[in-house]
């Protein structure tokens, strides 16, 4: 429980802190960045009375000293007031997020849950097998590793989509031509399984090294281990001690390295999205970066940032259900 | 075979200076020999070379020609761009870019986790306890959305403000480990020998302690330079880098947003990410045989093939 409770406390002071660098970022900007965004504005359309307080409350510049330009900021926030986009004025930037959420999550969700057992089924076998055919993929495992996402996604669409071979379409998250109703009917969800294909194949194949190799790792180092050595004496069968033994010890720091990890899949995936013009988050937040939509941007921000969060906790707390020595340990 | 020295150097504690100093040359030659690392030291030589003294060779990167989505030839040894700019000429010096982007903020970034993290677990205490939670913290928050986010405001996209900020996300990794590594150093004898001999903490730190993570402080500088250049390559690719700054992410968005996919100009878009992935290998590998030498659990052959380690118990 005190576990628990440690783990709980530090991912509110994390997203705490998240919180407070979004309210001094817009403060980094000579002069009056409200005065601005309002006249960007008005260009889109009438703006609606009370959009100057909300926005200048959302930026943190508000009335009043700091802290209570601080406070207005942080019951906005809680009370999901997030402002309005610019971009796709008047929408508010929580219903902008809303409608591009789910899309992100189900591909990079997916994706990464697939990424994490492959990789980790790879790198036990890979460690192992220490010394065999298996350990030769390794080097091509760096150099998948360190292919930026963006670029892979460049050649996926190449390959596949546009170029090479017209198997897969190019971009979107659905086919938005023909008359689909969204929703759950399996015509759409056909389609968004098509299209989901390239982007998830995109994430698999860049982050699957990541996991082998961690895993390979403290494989072979969990091997030279005493109990391994013991079980081995003991005559059990290969099998139940490369799972029972050795994985099950292994697996724990790559379970503890997701949070790393995490951040690098989602980054990666936001200039992924980008690539394929997928609905999600990731690509809604470049297009905010180039119509200055800061408020989105924001959001958008807090919203990741959340997210990536609430992931860790789960597997930090899942961890201590794994390993009962984290719970011990202060 | 590297296990040998240890077991006679642990074995005849009489005589070990010789012994170890052979063990440790036979274990250098051994380390140079392994493909991995020459491979690695290659690779990354190879693009120090082009990005150092390619740009005297090469033709003006921005310079027009009039071969517009030229394919690869004699005299464009890469084709052209979709304004006829030389592909090669251009990734010669987004090559000397990238490289200063990673290099920069890679050392920066290890400076700072150097600073916090042995700092920190040197002072211990309720310094150590802060310094380590804010690490924790930095190190949760996803880096890109948060560039992102600091460039979209600040719009200052200029190759020093890139490497301070890419430093200034990045190090909390690299401040962990040496944390960990500080604290279990810090209660060894030959500390606190030094310390109870009235040595001043600064020394004990630069003497003492940093020698002894050399090895994890030289893996977390590689690591921070594949980041440093995977990240500036990604926000520069979706347009947030500076314009005029070639770097290959730079590239990458030029080559994009001017079609040179559905224009099937491979020739332009697959250099740039091949550099960042070949680069990125290079280094990794370079980590990887550094790896095998310092950390000899990964060294260690298992029980199962004892022919071998007989073969070394003969030989001691």
């Amino acid at each position: 429980m005190r576990y628990v409770l440690r783990k709980l406390g530090f991912y509110l002071l994390a997203a705490w802190v998240a919180l407070t660098v979004n309210f001094f970022l817009p403060q980094l900007i000579p002069g009056n960045p409200v005065d601005d965004l309002l006249t960007k504005m008005s260009q889109a359309g009438p703006v609606p009375v009370g959009e100057q307080q909300v926005l200048t409350r959302l930026l943190g510049l508000g009335s009043g000293n700091i802290f209570q330009r601080y406070w207005q900021y942080v019951d906005g926030v809680a009370h999901l007031r997030l402002g309005l986009s610019i971009s796709n004025f008047p929408t508010p930037v929580s219903a902008e997020i809303g409608s591009a959420i789910y899309w992100t999550l189900v591909l990079v969700g997916t994706a990464t849950v697939i990424s994490f057992v492959l990789g980790i089924a790879l790198g036990t076998l890979a460690g192992w097998k220490r010394g065999s055919r298996l350990e030769a993929i390794i080097p091509s495992t760096t150099l998948l590793t360190a292919m930026p996402y963006f670029w892979l996604a460049l050649i996926l669409v190449f390959v596949f989509a546009t170029n090479v071979w017209h198997i897969f379409p190019a971009g979107q998250g659905y086919n938005t031509n023909s008359f689909i109703n969204v929703g759950w009917n399996f015509t759409f969800i056909g389609s968004a399984i098509q299209h989901a294909i390239l982007p998830a194949l995109t994430i698999v194949i860049s982050s699957v090294g990541g996991w082998l190799l961690g895993m390979r790792n403290m494989m072979v180092s969990t091997l030279s281990d005493d109990y391994v050595v013991a079980a081995e004496a003991k005559g059990l069968r290969p099998r139940r001690i490369m799972i029972g033994y050795a994985a099950r010890n292994a697996v724990l720091p790559s379970i503890s390295g997701f949070a790393i990890s995490l951040g690098f899949v989602v980054s990666g995936a936001i200039a992924m999205e980008y690539v394929f013009s997928y609905p999600g988050i990731g690509f809604q937040l470049v297009t905010a970066v180039g119509n200055d939509d800061f408020p989105l941007m924001q959001g958008i921000f807090l919203v990741i940032t959340f997210a990536v969060l609430g992931a860790n906790l789960i597997v930090d707390l899942l961890h201590g259900f794994v390993d009962p020595r984290t719970r011990l340990s202060r | 075979m590297t296990a040998a020295g240890v077991v006679t150097a642990s074995a005849d504690p009489g005589a070990p200076l010789p012994e170890a100093a052979e063990g440790v040359t036979r274990r250098l030659r051994e380390i140079l020999r392994s493909p991995r690392l020459v491979v690695g030291l290659c690779i990354v030589g190879f693009f120090v070379l082009l990005g150092g003294i390619g740009p005297f060779f090469v033709q003006d990167p921005n310079g027009i020609t009039g071969v517009i989505y030229g394919h690869p030839s004699a005299a464009h040894w890469l084709g052209t761009t979709s304004i006829g700019q030389d592909v090669f000429a251009q990734l010669v010096y987004s090559t000397r870019a990238s490289l200063e982007i990673g290099a920069g903020a890679g050392l920066l970034a290890t400076l700072i986790s150097i600073g916090i993290g042995i700092g920190g677990g040197y002072a211990g205490g309720i310094i150590d306890e802060s310094l380590s939670v804010v690490s924790n913290v930095v190190l949760v928050i996803p880096t890109l959305p948060l560039v992102i986010v600091i460039l979209a405001y600040t719009k200052s996209n200029s190759l020093t403000a890139m490497i301070v900020i890419i430093a200034l996300v990045s190090w909390a990794a690299s401040a962990r480990v040496l944390r960990a590594q500080t604290l279990s150093v810090r209660n060894r004898e030959y500390v606190l020998a030094a310390r109870a001999s009235g040595e001043r903490d600064w020394r004990i730190v630069l003497v003492e302690i940093l020698p002894n993570e050399l090895p994890i402080i030289v893996s977390n500088l590689i690591f921070s330079m594949i980041f440093a250049i995977l990240t500036q390559a990604t926000f520069a690719f979706i347009g947030l880098g500076d314009p005029t700054l070639l770097t290959w992410g730079n590239m990458l968005n030029i080559a994009y947003n001017a079609e040179a996919l559905s224009s099937g100009a491979w020739w332009w878009f697959i250099p740039p990410g091949l550099c960042i992935a070949l680069l990125g290998m290079g280094l990794a590998l370079i980590n990887f045989s550094l790896d095998g030498l310092l950390n000899p659990r990964l060294r260690v052959y298992r029980a199962r093939k004892p022919r071998g380690s007989r073969r070394q118990a003969a030989q001691a």
